[in-house]
């Protein structure tokens, strides 16, 4: 068993108003000194046996081709083995 | 011969049952395409409408992208067929890559509902031919997610190439980079917008007017000058 976690960010120069508003909501609710709050995705994904060399391509092909849309967002993949 | 052009149906489509009742408006025969198939049933163009296919999950328009039907699209367009896409449908465009750049969450986070003034600024694609230039033209948006962006350098090439095909005027309602509205491919074949034409083709209906109406007839004479790019 392996698990492959991808983090998906918006690129830092697309606005993010949704972690605009968050951002205004930790304040609201008591929190100083708020300077920035950037909202992403997580994704984990539990697959069978070990990744191998073609799989993590694979899978890096995937994270850019669907679960990120390097257009507007970065993404960060890392596999954490024997879950 | 009736020139016909299909309209693909996804999961959550809301607008193909109004895009095919325009374009059978203009004189076309409309097709409903099932996304699942694997087959363009020899159409002459094709509609990709509004709604939120696969309720919008992951990205407006990310999973649509992988429908077996929009495989066969994507070789279309690249054979020079008229496509054009329709506010979720504009996002699956721009997710499937004929288009570029990407629609994101409006500024304002609101979802938006009014009727929109544009300017056409390209009146040479398929889509567009029966506007004048620089026409204003009132048709209404409806989205939550519709701010178009695009680096700096693709914004200045849609616009160095005329490619900017209709602008927001009186107001952005989504915080779109250069109010951008919709935009084409390079050969103009491929059309992408957010707001709908096909919700303003009936005076009875068409709450701001028939302002839509150009985008159907347009592409009734471009597919009769071509006899059709099958």
């Amino acid at each position: 068993m392996a698990r492959v976690v991808v983090d998906v960010m918006l690129k830092p120069e697309i606005l993010d108003p949704e972690g605009r508003a968050i951002q205004g909501a930790l304040t609201r609710l008591g929190l100083d000194g708020v300077s920035d709050v950037r909202q992403g995705k997580r994704f984990e994904i539990a697959l069978d046996g070990e990744v191998s060399e073609e799989r993590a391509e694979t899978l890096n092909r995937l994270a850019a081709e669907l679960l990120a849309n390097p257009v507007i967002e970065d993404y960060r993949l890392r596999v954490e083995e024997g879950q | 011969m009736t020139s016909s052009v299909g309209v693909i149906t996804f999961p959550g489509s809301l607008d193909d049952s109004d895009s095919r009742r325009a374009l059978s408006a203009a004189g076309m025969s409309a097709i409903p395409l099932w996304h699942g198939s694997d087959s363009l049933a020899d159409v002459d163009a094709v509609l990709v409408p509004g709604g939120f296919s696969y309720g919008d999950y992951l990205r407006c328009g990310a999973i649509a992208r992988f429908a077996p039907l929009m495989t066969e699209v994507i070789a279309a367009a690249g054979r020079g067929m008229p496509v054009i896409g329709i506010c979720n449908g504009f996002q699956i465009l721009c997710e499937s890559h004929l288009l570029p750049g990407a629609l994101t969450r409006n500024e304002s986070l609101h979802y938006i509902c009014r009727d929109q003034w544009l300017r056409v600024e390209n009146n040479r694609t398929a889509w567009t031919a029966d506007y004048d230039s620089e026409q204003e033209i009132l048709i209404p948006v409806k989205h939550g997610e519709g701010r178009y962006v695009a680096n700096d350098h693709t914004l200045d090439e849609l616009e160095d190439d005329g490619r900017v095909v209709v602008r927001y005027i009186g107001g952005n309602p989504n915080g779109s980079f250069r109010d951008i509205a919709g935009i084409c491919n390079d050969s103009g074949n491929v059309v992408g917008l957010m707001p709908h034409p096909e919700h303003a083709i009936d005076p009875l209906t068409g709450a701001p007017g028939v302002d839509g109406q150009g985008f159907f007839t347009s592409v009734v004479k471009a597919l009769v000058g071509s006899g059709s790019a099958r």
